[in-house]
């Protein structure tokens, strides 16, 4: 791609080309990635499932520049990613890059609001504009009567959207989710998906890797994982209010 | 369309056809007489987003029929602005045939025989991957689970339709975790051929 071409098209969020990942030697060899292409839309959100070991967690943390391919190139925005040296890589998921992880990574010893202002402290704003940020990305998921609290104060789906708060603390370019709820009971869950929704519905670009159907149908795409390799891609934003009566048994 | 009051003709094609109309018009008159209109607002009240499909003029034409069996009675009632409009009124057939339709436990039957058969004839055929043909499917399903799941998040807190939208939900998943049942079966399959 050359620098040219930015200029004339809306340069997709995240692309791939010919991505590939290995680990182990000789016999040992496990190709985790074969040969991935994708695209995701600036605005879009895309949800990769598939059985685990399928590699969709092993593309994710190639995405996000948190482990490099054996080949193949990673694009953010225009900007090749995976040949970054390590700071430069550092610095990029600080300031473009908001992960999710099914274990929260919260830091235990801060509270709600100081996580969440955590990563623009650490990208250089000053503490006023990134506590005044911080509160509002609180009241967005939630948590406003919360912000004062340890995470050991909170329940699992509260963990999980102060994290969300947290990953979008620097309007990040990208946000990556690993198995969100992966940790959560059915009620928390749902907390988690009509605030995934609305993240959908305020055009934050966001892929999310998952075994939950629900949580997968939250996005705009599909893409099914099998082997390392994408084996069906499908539009989720199709559905009809008649195919929604069929389903619901209305027709005759 | 015949005899029905007030309808505009054009909607009358278009949309689908409700099942269960006949019995659920019936039970909506159990309590007291009421008309047309009334009765198909209170139906996309149930139905919430997914009445937009219905077929308008179903419910009129269905009255028709139900006046014809006997199963309720109209009468003709003048208005002073708008058109007269008929007032229903169930029978004591009606009755019946409402408790009878209430008491009924028979339930919509899930079709998993059919698919299932579809993945071992294409196996044993070799015509297709059944592996292939659940992927396929999975995306169909997770389609209609998107469509269901955003129209029930956009329903307020406590809306009956809301409940419906639920069911769909809950019962798109329940396929969803089969067809991992099946992928996991015929990828298993394929390994020991």
């Amino acid at each position: 791609m050359s620098a040219n071409a930015s200029l004339s098209y809306v340069q997709p969020a995240l692309r791939t080309h010919g991505l590939e990942k290995e680990y182990g030697h000789g016999a040992g060899l496990v190709r985790a990635l074969d040969a991935v292409e994708l695209e995701v839309a600036s605005g879009e959100t895309l949800a990769v499932m598939g059985p685990s070991g399928c590699g969709k967690s092993t593309l994710l943390h190639l995405l996000g520049g948190l482990e490099r391919p054996s080949a193949g190139e990673v694009w953010l925005a225009g900007r090749r990613i995976d040949q970054l040296s390590e700071r430069a890589l550092a610095r990029l998921r600080r300031h473009a890059i908001g992960f999710v992880f099914q274990a929260f990574h919260l830091m235990d010893e801060l509270t709600a609001v100081e996580n969440v202002e955590l990563p623009a402290l650490l990208a250089g704003r000053s503490p006023h504009p990134a506590r005044r940020r911080a509160l509002e990305l609180l009241e967005r998921v939630g948590l406003t009567d919360r912000a004062e609290h340890l995470p050991s104060a909170l329940s699992g789906g509260e963990r999980q959207r102060v994290a969300i708060a947290r990953a979008l603390s620097n309007e990040p370019l990208v946000v990556l989710a690993d198995e969100p709820t992966g940790n959560l009971d059915s009620a928390a869950t749902l907390d988690v998906l009509r605030l995934l929704d609305s993240l959908r519905a305020t055009g934050q670009t966001l892929l999310i890797v998952t075994h939950d159907a629900r949580i997968a149908a939250t996005a705009d795409r599909l893409i099914s994982m099998r082997d390392g390799t994408f084996v069906e891609q499908t539009r989720l934003t199709r559905g009809t209010t008649r195919q929604l009566g069929e389903l619901a048994g209305l027709e005759g | 369309m015949p005899e029905a009051v007030g309808v505009p003709i054009k909607e009358a094609s278009q949309g689908y056809q409700l099942r269960v109309v006949q019995e659920v018009l019936l039970a909506l008159l159990a309590k007291e007489p009421s008309h047309g209109y009334e009765l198909r607002a209170r139906l996309q009240l149930a139905l919430g987003p997914l009445a937009e499909a219905l077929n308008a003029g179903q419910v009129y034409v269905t009255l028709n029929r139900l006046e014809k069996a006997g199963l309720v009675t109209s009468e003709r009632v003048g208005q002073t602005v708008r058109p007269d409009r008929k007032v229903y009124e169930l029978t004591a057939t009606g009755r019946a045939r409402v408790l009878e339709w209430l008491e009924d436990t028979s339930w919509p039957k899930p079709a998993p025989a059919e698919f299932h058969l579809k993945l071992v004839a294409a196996a044993a055929a070799g015509l297709g991957d059944p592996v292939r043909l659940v992927d396929a499917q999975r995306s169909e399903l997770l389609a209609g689970l998107a469509a269901a799941q955003r129209a029930a998040l956009a329903e307020p807190d406590g809306s009956v339709a809301g409940l419906l939208l639920e069911g769909v939900v809950l019962r798109l998943q329940a396929d969803l975790r089969w067809l991992e049942a099946c992928a996991r079966y015929w990828n298993a399959t394929k390994g020991r051929s």
